[in-house]
């Protein structure tokens, strides 16, 4: 194999590994940076990935090339469903973050397979007829050397999620609403003084942050698995909240986080390509992916940022 | 000290009424979909009831949760969340499997010792690595002990095919390793119900010991209230954190030996994290971190799992019904709040139609 093509193969396999991560990952920077921290992710891409097998299987006849686009909106859409149950349990009924969080992550495999059974009498749901399937980046694909490594051949949502974190990060550090939801995560009382509607903000964090959940477990579902089952999320959530926390809730950073760790993870899968990778023995490569989570951590988190009031429970002055 | 009667009744009450609140809506969800409820929660318990050896199973199963539950309650004393559990309950299990293959020679008492402790040891590691990097880093139990249950996940799937043996299923342990006792299986129709339901019952007791009369089960309570005002008492941070997910994972570690060693007398690879290991944080939640609590707790989850096996044959209901009850117990558990509000309310309508003269 040649080095274009394996560098070819090593970019689209992580942007391809890396999409749904990127997506959840900007979900928890929304939600976190209102304060609430939400390890429901786990469970929220599990009713997206759902979600959008369900839509696939139904309205590929309808719906032909476009439909996993379609069913991407599909997911986001029970995920932010799901993520009011935490909004409500968080912010006016007063749970615990993680409690709440622990709670959707218990139900959500159990309803999406529930009503799996309910609908086709079996635990998965088959092979999706219209999977993302890999794509040339319009017009960009042309570029010559770049071209071909980087957008040809390649993931599209992945793109959608660079695309997507872009203007995240515009959303939250140029915008009046960002500024907003950013004060309510680091000083709840002083941003309710300025007139800021605290519960509300907080609202918008978390179903911003289900909406970005669901469409990353609908990528999951549609562009890497092929189908829905109980294996399909298995722990993406929780490497996208690490990805967050690595990438200090900055949605730019989020988004390169993300990337490094679908890097990691298509190891698992392409090393046998790489020099040098090949001869590390495969399940050094499968766990590669949560010990670095864990080396990051590690070194990132005493100088990591997060907001002040995160995982607190903020009772309204009357 | 009436007053503290009263909260005693309302933390009560929270339990309860969550329980109750999470089987209506497991209710209402069948409803939706056309099912029968009356018929599902009935083919539930009578299959568990009426059988004594599903009535072993539900014992049996609740004998690893009280394990994974107490185990989630001590860190969770302490102010952290251990959702490593299921990690824990994985090395725990297949170390002690790896033990009781590895000696099956030593004499019965020896051996089962030995088996357990170790999977307590590797499950006290396991955790351990977790509380020193919160410790000394600052680093995030949940992220940490999410990490290392898929770590753990894979490793044991990787050990079971190339070292413990070459295919997805390790032989089963002798006779001397196992936690079988005769009269037990005998009294419950052939069960895998052990003598793991004793050592459960002990350590219930250890524990509410060790969390009440204690010095060290103070401070660990004392960390997990005020981290700030206990530390200024001279209690040390790292050590209590360290200490408490040490235990924390030991518990874990004890309740997967004695599921290797008692339920299934071997190990085999996993596609997933262990649920025992998800539902010890449901029963510990539910039991509001009381010992008592947790034990009772573990006893209605062990029914609701094994009564679940019912519900596609008996009701058409998919069995994940049961699951979903749970989480909507725990999510009642955890908004109680919104329990305690009601009760509120009905309290003080009341206290006004009564003081109303």
């Amino acid at each position: 194999m040649g080095f274009m093509q394996l560098m070819q193969l090593i970019v689209s396999s992580s942007l391809m590994y890396a999409a749904p991560l990127i997506l959840t990952a900007l979900g928890g920077t929304f939600s976190e940076r209102g304060g609430v921290v939400n390890i429901g992710l786990e469970g929220i891409m599990v009713m997206g990935a759902f979600m959008s097998a369900i839509f696939n299987i139904q309205f590929f006849g309808t719906f032909g090339a476009m439909t996993p686009w379609i069913g991407l909106v599909a997911g986001g859409v029970i995920g932010l469903l799901f993520s009011v149950l935490h909004a409500v349990a968080t912010i006016n009924l007063r749970a615990d973050h993680i409690v709440s969080g622990t709670v959707i992550n218990l139900a959500a495999p159990a309803l999406a397979v529930f009503l799996t059974r309910a609908i086709f009498g079996a635990a998965q749901t088959g092979p999706l007829p219209r999977a993302f399937g890999r794509s040339n980046i319009f017009l960009l694909h042309r570029i010559p050397v770049i071209g071909p490594i980087f957008f040809r051949n390649t993931s599209g949502p992945a793109y959608l999620g660079i695309i997507i974190a872009i203007i995240a990060w515009f959303i939250l550090f140029k915008t009046r609403f960002g500024l907003r939801l950013r004060s309510v995560g680091e000083h709840p009382h002083a941003a309710e003084t300025l007139g800021i509607k605290v519960y509300t903000m907080k609202y918008a964090g978390v179903l911003i942050s289900g909406f970005l959940g669901g469409m990353g477990g609908a990528i999951q579902a549609q562009a890497i698995h092929n189908e829905f089952g109980i294996l399909t999320v298995a722990g993406q959530g929780f490497i996208a909240m690490a990805a967050m926390i690595f990438g200090k809730w900055n949605p730019l950073g989020a988004m390169g986080a993300a990337i490094f760790f679908g890097f990691a993870q298509s190891l698992a899968r392409i090393g046998n390509y790489i020099p040098i990778i090949q001869d590390i023995p495969n399940i050094w490569l499968q766990v590669l992916p949560y010990l670095l989570t864990i080396l990051v951590l590690v070194g990132v988190i005493g100088r990591a940022e997060a907001p002040a009031a995160i995982g607190k429970t903020y009772i309204k002055s009357k | 000290m009436l007053t503290q009667n009263n909260n005693r009744l309302n933390n009560l009450m929270v339990p309860i009424l969550s329980i109750i609140l999470g089987f209506v809506f497991g209710a209402l969800l069948m409803l939706l979909f056309g099912y029968n409820p009356i018929t599902a929660y009935q083919a539930m318990l009578d299959g568990v009831f009426t059988s004594p050896y599903f009535f072993g199973e539900a014992l049996r199963q609740a004998t690893v949760l009280t394990f994974t539950g107490l185990g989630f309650a001590i860190a969770f004393k302490a102010g952290f969340f251990n959702i490593g559990i299921a990690g824990q309950l994985l090395v725990g299990w297949v170390s002690a499997i790896w033990v009781a293959l590895a000696f099956p020679d030593l004499p019965r008492i020896v051996l089962v010792t030995l088996s357990l402790v170790v999977g307590i040891v590797a499950g006290a590691v396991w955790a351990g690595i977790a509380g020193a990097l919160r410790a000394y880093f600052g680093t995030s139990e949940v992220i940490v002990t999410i990490m290392l249950n898929y770590t753990a996940l894979h490793f044991t799937n990787y050990l079971i095919r190339n070292v413990l043996s070459t295919g997805n299923t390790t032989e089963r342990v002798g006779e001397n390793a196992s936690l079988r006792i005769d009269w037990l299986t005998n009294l419950t129709a052939g069960s895998r119900l052990n003598v793991g339901f004793f050592i459960a019952i002990i350590v219930v007791a250890l524990y509410w010991v060790f969390m009440t009369q204690t010095t060290a089960g103070f401070e660990v309570r004392a960390v997990g209230l005020n981290p700030h005002a206990s530390s200024y008492a001279g209690m040390s941070a790292a050590k209590n954190i360290i200490l408490s997910m040490v235990l924390s994972g030991a518990l874990a570690g004890l309740g997967g030996a004695i599921h290797g060693l008692g339920t299934f007398g071997n190990i085999f690879t996993q596609s997933g994290l262990p649920n025992v290991g998800f539902n010890g944080i449901a029963v510990a939640l539910l039991g509001l971190g009381n010992p008592i609590g947790i034990f009772f707790s573990s006893i209605l989850f062990g029914v609701l799992d094994v009564g679940a096996g019912f519900l596609p044959n008996r009701a058409g209901v998919p069995d994940e019904m049961a699951s979903i009850v749970i989480a909507a117990i725990i999510f009642f558990v955890g908004a109680n709040y919104l329990i305690r509000l009601i009760m509120g309310k009905l309290k003080s309508n009341k206290q006004a139609t009564e003081g109303g003269e």
